[in-house]
């Protein structure tokens, strides 16, 4: 017993190594000068799309557990999540201190008037409390409507990918390949694909 | 007209624009001439010890043989301590060329498929002389000219490069406009073999890449098609072997590796008007006032910046430039006309 929650612990801790890595390599490539001319934009970039990487990550691993039957799936949920929320402060973060250069009256404007900005930021405020309500105190005193709460994280990657799409100018590729695995992802939550994953799951092993 | 012998460092991009021509339209065609007539007296100093750390291409011995015999400096900014020019490695490395793919390093990475040699430019249209000319009978006649412009994104970051180029009115008037032109159109080459960013299905643009200038825009002295920068001739993602450079305009006016160029009479519908109108205009003057419908164009980013250092300098009407071009828009709604 004491050897299976090792082995849980060392997978967790490889999970958040691995969604720390990014943020160390595209410092260090910022301190190398290797970042272009623009670095605070570099990381503002990376982060963000790092953002929603995470969040497709932490949607997928429902369908997957269904899929597999794994328990490490559901094991690194909520620190996908909270990681996914630290990246989405992060991007904020960098708006806010290397492309504004923390001119408050200019971020006022900047958020009143543009669209893709007002949809981040309600993505973000989203984010926040599912992140607030992630330990076992919110949950138990939730009950129920945690679950339903929670389900707040569909609405909130329509909101970021909305956001990523009022940002791109002339090429639609990158987004048209997250948007359909957010769709993937999203369609595996209606009831009738929910119910045949199991399902699903036992056909591929009587194979 | 007064010509003033100056130290190279001393003109200045109000120099190129006398008086006589900004402040008289109608005179405007004439002074041109004379604007060509007093610079090639100024600067004839050799700048090519100001870029020893520029790496050096691979021109053909022609291009290289005019660059030799540039008049370095013939432009340079008013304020040379504010416009610092931006290292040749941000200008090669950090670029909008979507032909190569919309990442700002993708053109720097990938434009290494782009053949230069040979290249040849079409001039078609209300000319009396037309024609398909190789890039050396099209540009030799010209002097080749530095100059040292400020370049505004419309994505609201600015660099300032040292451009080599020729007027594009000397251009123009080899070609012998007809009295019907009354635009200039510029296509980019399209061939997906060499342009990756052409073979995106998501592209939204309709290649060719397109963009229009008036035909007063066009003949303005401060309008150039560049050939080089900082000494040698263009690296292939900042547009080579020709593109345009009008820098009280958005750098998107000034469309790269240009294949044609025609004199028309109906005003030419840009790439970008055509793909967002209410985003991109035709004449897409830098204007402080008109924002971008998704971002202020109020300011900008002075690059290369560094983290804590955003370098948000304000935006200057027409870049700038405005004490040489605000006559070619007199009684014209730039909110209107953006």
């Amino acid at each position: 017993m004491a050897k299976q929650e090792a082995k849980w612990r060392l997978w967790r801790g490889t999970v958040f190594l691995a969604a720390l890595a990014p943020l160390i390599y595209w410092g260090f490539q910022v301190y190398q000068n290797a970042a272009g001319p623009e670095p605070g934009r570099y990381l503002l970039l990376n982060i963000g799309i790092g953002g929603l990487w995470l969040m497709l990550l932490t949607l997928s691993l429902t369908p997957l557990s269904k899929l597999t039957r794994w328990k490490g799936f559901a094991l690194i949920r909520r620190q996908l999540g909270l990681w996914t929320l630290a990246y989405a402060t992060l991007h904020l973060c960098c708006y806010a201190l290397f492309i504004l250069g923390l001119n408050w009256a200019l971020l006022g404007a900047e958020i009143v008037k543009r669209p893709y900005i007002i949809v981040g930021m309600l993505a973000l405020l989203g984010l926040a409390a599912l992140g607030a309500t992630s330990n076992r105190a919110a949950m138990r005193k939730l009950g129920k409507r945690w679950k339903t709460l929670h389900k707040l994280a569909y609405p909130i990657l329509a909101l970021i990918l909305l956001h990523f799409f009022w940002v791109v100018r002339a090429d639609m590729g990158e987004w048209a390949i997250y948007a359909a695995i957010g769709a993937l992802l999203l369609a595996m939550r209606l009831p009738p694909v929910a119910r045949r994953l199991p399902r699903f799951r036992q056909r591929l092993a009587a194979k | 007209m007064l010509i003033k012998i100056a130290k190279p460092g001393d003109l200045h991009e109000s120099d190129v624009t006398p008086e006589s021509v900004y402040l008289s339209r109608r005179r405007f065609l004439g002074g041109v001439a004379g604007v060509g007539a007093g610079l090639a007296l100024s600067g004839r100093v050799k700048a090519s010890e100001a870029y020893t750390d520029v790496p050096s291409g691979d021109a053909p011995a022609w291009l290289s043989e005019k660059i030799d015999q540039t008049q370095w400096r013939a432009v340079t900014p008013a304020d040379p301590d504010k416009d610092t020019l931006a290292p040749f490695e941000d200008a090669s490395g950090y670029n909008n060329f979507y032909e190569f793919g919309t990442g700002k390093s993708d053109p720097s990475k990938r434009a290494g498929s782009l053949s230069t040699e040979p290249w040849s430019v079409v001039v078609d249209g209300e000319v009396n002389n037309g024609g398909r000319f190789t890039l050396e009978d099209f540009a030799s006649p010209s002097q080749f000219e530095e100059r040292i412009y400020r370049l505004r994104c419309v994505e609201a970051w600015s660099m300032v490069i040292p451009w080599l180029g020729i007027p594009l009115a000397d251009v123009i008037r080899r070609a012998d406009p007809t009295s019907k032109a009354k635009y200039v159109r510029f296509e980019t080459l399209v061939d997906p073999e060499q342009m990756p960013g052409q073979r995106s299905s998501f592209a939204l643009i309709d290649w060719p890449y397109v963009e229009g200038l008036r035909l007063d825009e066009a003949m303005h002295p401060l309008t150039i098609l560049a050939l080089g920068m900082y000494g040698r001739e263009l690296p292939n993602q900042n547009g080579a072997p020709l593109r345009l450079v009008v820098p009280w305009k958005y750098g998107f006016k000034s469309i790269k590796s240009i294949v044609r160029i025609s004199l028309v009479e109906e005003q030419p519908v840009n790439s970008w008007q055509l793909l967002a109108p209410n985003e991109y205009g035709f004449y897409a003057n830098v204007n402080p006032n008109v924002d971008h419908p998704r971002w202020s164009q109020a300011s900008e980013r002075r690059l290369p910046n560094s983290l804590f250092s955003p370098n948000n300098i304000d935006t200057r009407m027409f870049n700038g430039y405005e004490d040489e071009v605000a006559e070619l828009y007199a009684g014209m709604d730039l909110s209107v006309n953006y």
